[in-house]
């Protein structure tokens, strides 16, 4: 049990570095940067109207207090880390008067929900495709499964994405392309709702998989197809153990602690994946938040959209290296 | 190392394949530099032409022969793969000797900032980087940003092989014939890691290409300079599929899965051939 706390305590303390470096990072990046988010905040209030130049010069000093920007670097970063803490990042701008924080939010269910849904199938079809087709090497089917889902591996979660809205959407529309629910329903606990939304997640969460699936299925095989060759694996046949036995509990299980481990280290690429994917499909979580924040100049959201990416893919990350131990009996006695 | 290279023409059916797929993409996007135009420039030719024997790829509606703008997009490309490759290596190669031969505590700060930067979200960084740069983003900065995020799975790989070395006969002989730390690192364990640096450096190029195309097809960098990402990025903002001109998009995604595949499968097949520890690397992001 000591061995555990230990892991977990030095897993804790990644987990917060991770999320000091990450936005402390961020600050430095928006602090240094040559633009000015006072003087475009300005400048797209200006192009819509014909603001008088005392009227311009006193939004200038509200922005300019609202951002902080004119006190020097320290006093700024222990602002931004104080507000931080109280979840406040200002208000959005697109969407104003709206906190940052609440449009985040608001994505966030959909992003976790996508992210969520498509990593479990992803790794547990994966693994066990990729296991199945480490033991049974002469297996037809699995040779098959395997060329297609390396195929789909090394493209870009951006084109899987685009190839798969051009086919449902131009040469086969069945399956809705855009949005997070039909226009016609209302969000609530209702059947009608949720099916919807299924429905309406289907198509972003199939091309996350499609891109998914190759990385799990090949390394699963690779770890299964050298453990197969170890002697009490042997052993174990020679003795008569039942095979489904041999398979699950001395070959998947063992080959299953670097997988988890390795599931730690993709999180953040599947994140970065899920919202790129989440922006193709017009899905209302938080990616296409960030590119919308992006294109209005939205200053606050596309801060406030970092710091909880970063913070959520630390915690994730996180949640997953707690699963190893239960996993690996030689972390808990380390 | 010519030898290596016959063998696996030889027996490894998937590095012939990547091979063919790679070498139609570089000589494609080697073509460009005998471009009759200057692919940057709109309306040379006539638009929204289907593919015929004049225009191979057709022209796209900004008047762009595609043949030419795509050579230009690809070459730009690559280049820009190899840029963030070469530049992330050097960090790896560097981080991954030091840490696996030094040990200690310089081993266990360089993991740990190893484990921060794996665990950063990327793509996020990468628009808030163009959301404080705007113009000034242009593709020599992203190689930068990105190089500086691509190298920490391959730092570790890079640890692991050295951490062998640095117990090995060799290494003892050289420390004693006085052979200095740096000398050690790059002389002897260099070598080593080698076939390791080609092989991440294949999945490095596919990840950062992909990067590139889809920052550009939000248009979150220099959408002027023809990439792969802004041929798809003008396509799309000229609505290609829906007007009919399907040569814009189609052409460039079957060239895009060809090049990925090509690279993906040399990276594949040079690491079946070095190690299959390298597996990692290949996973998911």
């Amino acid at each position: 049990m000591n061995g555990y706390l230990v892991f977990v305590g030095k897993r804790a303390l990644l987990m917060f570095a991770v999320i000091f470096f990450g936005i402390s990072a961020m600050f430095l990046v928006t602090y240094l940067s040559p633009i000015d988010p006072v003087e475009q905040v300005l400048g797209r209030l200006s192009a819509r109207s014909n603001l008088s130049p005392e009227a311009i010069a006193s939004t200038r000093e509200a922005l300019t207090a609202m951002f902080g920007t004119g006190q020097p670097m320290h006093v700024q970063y222990w602002n931004f880390w104080t507000r931080l803490l109280q979840g406040d990042l200002g208000a959005s701008l697109m969407a104003f008067p709206t906190p940052a924080m609440e449009l985040v939010m608001r994505g966030m269910p959909w992003t976790l929900g996508l992210l969520l849904t498509s990593t479990v199938i992803t790794f547990v079809v994966g693994n066990l495709m990729g296991g199945l087709a480490g033991y049974f090497q002469n297996n037809r089917f699995f040779k098959a499964f395997g060329i297609v889902t390396m195929g789909l591996q090394p493209i870009p979660y951006y084109i899987v994405a685009f190839i798969i809205l051009i086919i449902f959407g131009f040469l086969w529309p069945v399956l809705p392309i855009s949005g997070g629910f039909s226009m016609d329903v209302r969000p609530s606990w209702t059947m009608p709702f949720i099916l919807s939304v299924l429905q309406h997640s289907l198509l972003p969460a199939f091309s996350l998989v499609l891109v998914g699936l190759g990385g799990w299925f090949i390394g699963m095989r690779a770890l299964v197809s050298n453990i197969v060759t170890e002697d009490y694996v042997t052993y174990a046949e020679l003795a008569g153990v039942k095979r489904e036995t041999i398979v699950s509990g001395y070959v998947m299980r063992n080959a299953l602690v670097p997988q988890v481990t390795a599931l730690a280290m993709v999180i953040g690429g599947v994140f970065s994946g899920t919202i790129i994917t989440e922006q193709v499909f017009n899905y209302p979580g938080m990616g296409s938040l960030l590119v919308d924040a992006v294109n209005a100049g939205d200053y606050s959201t596309v801060l406030a959209v970092c710091t909880v990416s970063i913070t959520a893919v630390a915690f994730a990350i996180f949640i997953v290296d707690l699963l190893h131990p239960l996993l690996d009996p030689r972390v808990r006695t380390e | 190392m010519f030898a290596v290279f016959r063998d696996l023409i030889r027996y490894n059916l998937e590095f012939t394949i990547g091979l063919v797929l790679v070498g139609i993409v570089a000589i494609f996007a080697a073509l460009s530099f005998f471009s009759p135009v200057d692919p940057t420039l709109i309306y040379m030719a006539i638009p929204d032409q289907p593919p015929s024997a004049q225009y191979w790829f057709g022209t796209n509606s900004r008047g762009q022969d595609l043949f030419w703008h795509l050579s230009a997009a690809f070459r730009n490309s690559l280049m820009f793969g190899i840029t963030v490759a070469v530049l992330s290596r050097i960090i790896s190669i560097t981080v991954g000797l030091a840490a696996g031969y030094l040990g200690g505590w310089v081993d266990r700060i360089l993991m740990f900032i190893n484990d921060i930067f794996v665990a950063v979200p990327i793509f996020p960084i990468l628009v808030l980087f163009y959301f404080v740069l705007r113009n000034n983003m242009d593709s020599f900065t992203m190689a930068l940003i990105l190089a500086c995020f691509g190298w920490p799975f391959d730092a570790r790989l890079i640890r692991s092989v050295a951490l062998g070395l640095k117990h090995r006969e060799f290494t003892r002989h050289a420390v004693f014939a006085g052979m200095s730390t740096r000398k050690v690192l790059l002389e002897e364990h260099l070598p080593y890691v080698m076939p390791i640096v080609f092989s991440t450096f294949m999945n490095n190029m596919l990840w950062s290409i992909g990067m590139e195309v889809t920052l550009a097809v939000l248009g979150f960098t220099n959408i002027n300079n023809p990439t792969i990402g802004t041929v798809l990025y003008w396509a799309n903002s000229h609505s290609a599929m829906v007007v009919g001109t399907w040569w814009w998009i189609v052409i460039p995604v079957i060239l895009i899965v060809i090049t990925f595949l090509g690279l993906f499968l040399l990276a594949v097949s040079m690491n079946e051939y070095i190690d299959p520890r390298s597996r990692l690397r290949r996973m998911g992001a």
